[in-house]
Order: C-alpha cells, then structure tokens, then sequence
C-alpha cells in the first residue's frame, strides 16, 4: 500500500510542476495545490500507514501507529489552504487590476 | 526563568489581535505598537543578560519534556537575534509613523508588521524543525499581506511571484521535514542532532541537507536569490526596510542552526557546495548592485551580497569565521535598515528613485546625508564601525582555513558595494541643487531620528567591539559544540 501511494503521490509531483510551470495563473494556483496534496500524501505513506492500534494508552496493544505525520499533515493542510485562498484573491485583483492573467506579461516595464 | 522566552512571541501577537479593534485611531495604535515592541526589546534584553551569566534557557511548552513536546530554546545566538530584530523592527516604525500613508494606517499595517515580528522572534527561539515551518508560515504570510498592501500595479505583480515561489519553498520545507522525520523519528532539533551523530550522516540525510540548503537558500537569497530585488523594491520604503533587515535574514538565522548542529559531520560534501554558492551569490549580487541606476534596485542587490557573505563564514566553518558571521549578521541588520531607512527618506523626497534625476540633496538635508555617508562606510566595511570587525573575522577565519579564492572574492564585492552605494550618495547629495525648499515631495526628517539612532549603534558596535565579543563567542561556543545545545535541552 505505501509503494502504491508514493508512486501516486509521485504522478501527483509530476502534474504539478508541469502545471506550475505554465504561464495560466489559474493553472499554477491548480498545481500548486496539487504539489501540497502529493506533499501530503507523501508525508503519510513515507512513514508508514497504519502500523498498530491507536495511539491511546488504554488500548493496551503491542503496537501503536505513529500520530505525529497526521498531526503534520494537518498543520500543513491548514496552511496551504489558507494560502491558496490568498493567492486567489490576490490574483484575481491582479487581473483586475492589470487586465492578464498571463504570468509572461507580469514582467514588468523599465520605465515604471 | 524560562517563561521569558514565551514573551518575545506573545506580546506582539496579542497587541496585534487588540489593534484590529482599533481600525481608525491611528494615534493610539501607534502608541500601543511603539509600547509592545518596547516591551518585548526589554524582555530580549534581560533574557541576553539572563543567557549570558546563567545558562541556555529552554521552555516546555504545555508541560511536555524535551524530544516529545514542543520546546522553545533562548542560546545566546538565538536571543541576541530576536532583540536585535525588535529594536529593528521599532526602528523602521519610528520611520514608518510619518512617511506610511493613511490608506495603510487604516488597513491594518501596525498589525501585520507584529504579526511579522511574531514570526520571525519564533522561528529564532523555537527548537522544534516543523515549528520552524510554522512560524516560517507566520512571518511569511504577514509579508505577503505587507508587500500586496495598497494594491499598487508593481505591487501586486511583484506579490504574485513572491507568494508563489515562497508556497513551492514552504512545500519543499514539507518535504525535506517528512523525509527527515522518516529517517531519524524524530523532529526536536537537539534529539535531531543527537540521533545524526549516532547513526552517521550517511548519503540519505545529506541528500536531505541539501533539500533543506535549497530551500533556506530560496528563503535567505543565498544564489536562489532572483525573485529578491523586484519583490523588495515594490512596498513602501519602511516596509522596504523591515523587510531588507529582517526577512533573509531568518533564513540566514535557519542555514547556521541546521548546518552546525545538524548536518555538520560531511563539511567536504555539504560546506563546499554552500561556500560556493556564497561566492556566486555575492558576485552576482554586486554585478546587480553596480549595474542598476534605481536606489530600490541597488539596495536590494546590496540584501543579496550580504547574505553570501555571512554564509562564506558560515561554510568555512572554523570557530573564528563563525563569530564573524555573527557579528557580521548582527551589523547587517542595523546597517541595512539604516541605509533602507535613509534610501527611503531620498526618495519621499524626490518622488523618484532613478539616480538619474536628482542631485544636490546636501545642502538641503545635511544630517541625512551624513547618516547615509556613514551607513556606506558601515556597510563596505571601514573602520572603527561594525562591518570592518565582522570582515576582519570572517576573513581571518576564511585564510586560516585556506580559503583563498573565495576570499578574495568577498574582499573585491565589499569595494563593489562601497562603489554601488557611493553611486547613490554622489548622485543624490553632490552636484547643483535643482529644488528649493518647499518643492519636495515629503521633508524625509521623519528618517532622522531613527537613523541617528541605528548611527549610534552601529558606532558603538564598532568601538565596543570588545563587548559585544562577549556575547559574539557565547553564540559560537554553541555553534562549534553542539552537545551543549543538546545538553541544555534534553537534561542528560
């Protein structure tokens, strides 16, 4: 199952560089979104899916599961989607603003 | 004892959440801004005096020991830092009170700008790497929010490429945690370093390493450094200044935590890569510093040359070329918001940034022109003020250590950022006085006080460069030896 979900998440990495390196604002705030998904992913399976019993003490088990990446993946969840919100104003009043959403054309003039 | 290092964190982040109730009256959020940083400089203060004559502090944060819970570590280098980067900080409002303008009074600035303290005093103290990224999150955020404030065309194109490149580092950051956390089992920063030196640095943690010296490297400017001089010559020059003396450099602050306590067992491998990269960095950046005709442009590039600097001694790596990157760091600071402080205040004047266009300025604001003469010298090295001590150090290590070529380098950049700087000055103070009082755009004596003010430290940073040696060689003991940290905070 862990090789499964890294091959998966790997995919995942592969789409979204390709869609951050496009030059659609849309596009990128789609890959980057994706990027944290495969990060997600990653950080789940790369320590190991579901090992043991839950970590409580009163389960009295052999083995626990590791609660610290989904602690981690929450945290980080959190974060990313905050900041997705943000960037998608943000780059909705920069089309507004500028009338692109073309990241070439953000380049910016000497003479400003 | 150990509360202390709550403080430096919570006073600003609480005023911060009281200012939004106080959206129109700006006077008295001044007033609390300018009290809660105060606070927090006294608090640092006493924790660098407690640090120096007691111990390394650490504080458990909720009751939960070391290698399990979230710590908070205050060592020397650490809570140096976080004073020098609220007196900072306070200097650029005392700056910022006059010349930011009432659309960002009223649109939260005061607020964002101690959210931004928050983060940036965190990612200092804490002793934990994901908490790094969270905090790393905090102070990024807020900068975001800083650099976009007032919705300006250059403002908002130069936001986008700022915030997108900082998600993709702040995902790599992800990464290279999840791997490490996968490898060692562990993310408290001393039991890190612990278990690193048990098992040997092998090939899989050094690849990590370098992850993570990618991803510092894009949050410091060290070579990844080409989304720097557009994003920091977008806001307002205050916040300009914020930005030069605070940002990177908790990059910088991060690349030295984890490369002498974490990853310091293969410096062939890791060390040359970053000396290298600090050698690029600072050529390219003085390419950029000499070749700009904008004030905004020349200073940023100016940020960059610094960073490549600071981490040359860095990976060197000898006890001697540490300190001077210590110092270095903490001279850099004061000295680039004071050249930032006054940049600024020449260009409220002038209502432009091009060299180009004005001349003349020292009749009119003599004390200002002194101010930024002396910041130049500060920054290119010149004795008795704080950069020449701090080169002297890293040099000295750098020789030692056999460094030459790079060496050469750092002394050859340090006369392109005297040359680049002086550019400014002879553009913007010398020649025929072209306005007359009353023209001005703005009367830039707001810039006065607070640049007198990072004058005097910078001066008695040099003189007394005994006492702050002190300090300066407490902060490298540290860095050289790494089980007092480890020590202090897992109490063996």
């Amino acid at each position: 199952m862990e090789t499964f979900m890294i091959i998966l998440s790997g995919i995942l990495f592969t789409i979204a560089t390709y869609l951050i390196l496009n030059k659609n604002f849309l596009r990128i705030v789609l890959g980057i979104t994706l990027f944290s998904h495969a990060t997600h992913m990653m950080l789940m399976a790369i320590n190991g899916l579901k090992r043991g019993a839950a970590p409580l003490l009163g389960e009295h088990a052999d083995a626990y599961t590791d609660p610290i990446p989904q602690a981690l993946i929450l945290t980080s969840i959190v974060i990313s989607f905050a900041l997705t919100a943000l960037l998608l104003v943000l780059g909705y009043r920069t089309y507004i603003e500028l009338g692109t959403d073309n990241m070439k054309k953000l380049r910016g003039e000497s003479h400003e | 004892m150990s509360n202390l290092l709550i403080y430096p964190i919570i006073i600003p982040l609480l005023m911060a959440m009281v200012l939004v109730f106080f959206r129109d009256r700006i006077k008295l959020q001044q007033w609390l801004t300018v009290l809660s940083l105060l606070a927090t400089i006294g608090v640092s203060l006493f924790t660098v005096y407690y640090v120096s004559t007691e111990q390394i502090l650490v504080l458990e944060l909720g009751g939960w020991s070391a290698p399990f819970g979230i710590v908070l570590v205050g060592d020397m280098l650490a809570v140096v830092l976080v004073a020098v980067a609220s007196f900072v900080t306070l200097m650029c409002l005392l700056y910022g009170f006059q010349s930011i303008d009432t659309g960002h009074k009223k649109h939260f600035v005061y607020p964002m700008i101690l959210v931004l303290l928050t983060g940036v005093n965190g990612s200092f103290l804490t002793g934990d790497i994901f908490n790094l990224f969270v905090f790393f999150e905090v102070m990024l955020i807020s900068s975001y929010v800083l650099i976009a404030l007032g919705g300006r065309k250059i403002q908002l194109r130069e936001s986008m490429k700022y915030v997108i490149i900082n998600i993709i580092a702040s995902t790599l950051f992800v990464i290279a945690t999840a791997y490490l956390y996968a490898a060692t089992g562990t993310l408290n920063l001393a039991h890190l370093s612990e278990r690193i030196a048990l098992a040997g640095q092998d090939g899989l943690l050094t690849a990590i390493s370098f992850l993570y010296l990618t991803v510092f490297g894009l949050k410091s400017g060290l070579l990844l450094f080409f989304w720097l001089p557009g994003s920091y010559s977008a806001p307002p020059p205050p916040i300009a200044a914020l930005f030069a003396a605070l940002l990177t450099k908790v990059g910088v602050y991060t690349i030295i935590r984890t490369f002498t306590l974490l990853f310091y067992h293969k410096p062939e491998i890791t060390h040359t890569v970053m000396l290298w990269m600090a050698a690029l960095t600072m050529i390219l950046g003085a390419l950029g510093a000499v070749s700009h005709w904008e004030i905004k442009k020349i200073l940023s590039y100016n940020v960059i040359i610094s960073v490549g600097f600071i981490l040359f001694g860095v990976a060197v790596g000898t006890e001697q070329s540490l300190s001077g990157s210590f110092y270095y760091l903490i001279h850099d600071m004061l000295s680039k918001a004071l050249i930032f402080i006054t940049g600024g205040a020449i260009i409220n004047i002038f209502g432009t940034d091009k060299l180009k266009e004005f001349s003349g300025l020292i009749l009119f604001r003599p004390l200002l022109g002194w101010l930024f003469f002396i910041g130049m010298l500060a920054l290119a090295g010149v004795p008795p003020l704080s950069g020449f001590i701090g080169k002297v150090m890293i040099l000295q290590g750098a020789i030692a250590a056999g460094e030459l070529a790079v060496s050469i380098i750092g002394l050859i950049t340090s006369l392109m950022v005297l040359y680049s700087i002086l550019k400014i000055f002879i553009h913007s103070f010398w020649g025929e006085t072209l306005m007359s009082e009353g023209q001005e755009y703005s009367t830039g004596k707001h810039a006065l006080l607070p640049g007198t003010i990072l004058v005097v430290c910078i001066v008695a940073m040099g003189l007394g460069a005994e006492w702050v040696n002190t300090y300066v060689t407490q902060a490298t003991e540290v860095m050289v030896n790494p089980n007092l940290y480890i020590e202090a905070v897992l109490k063996q």
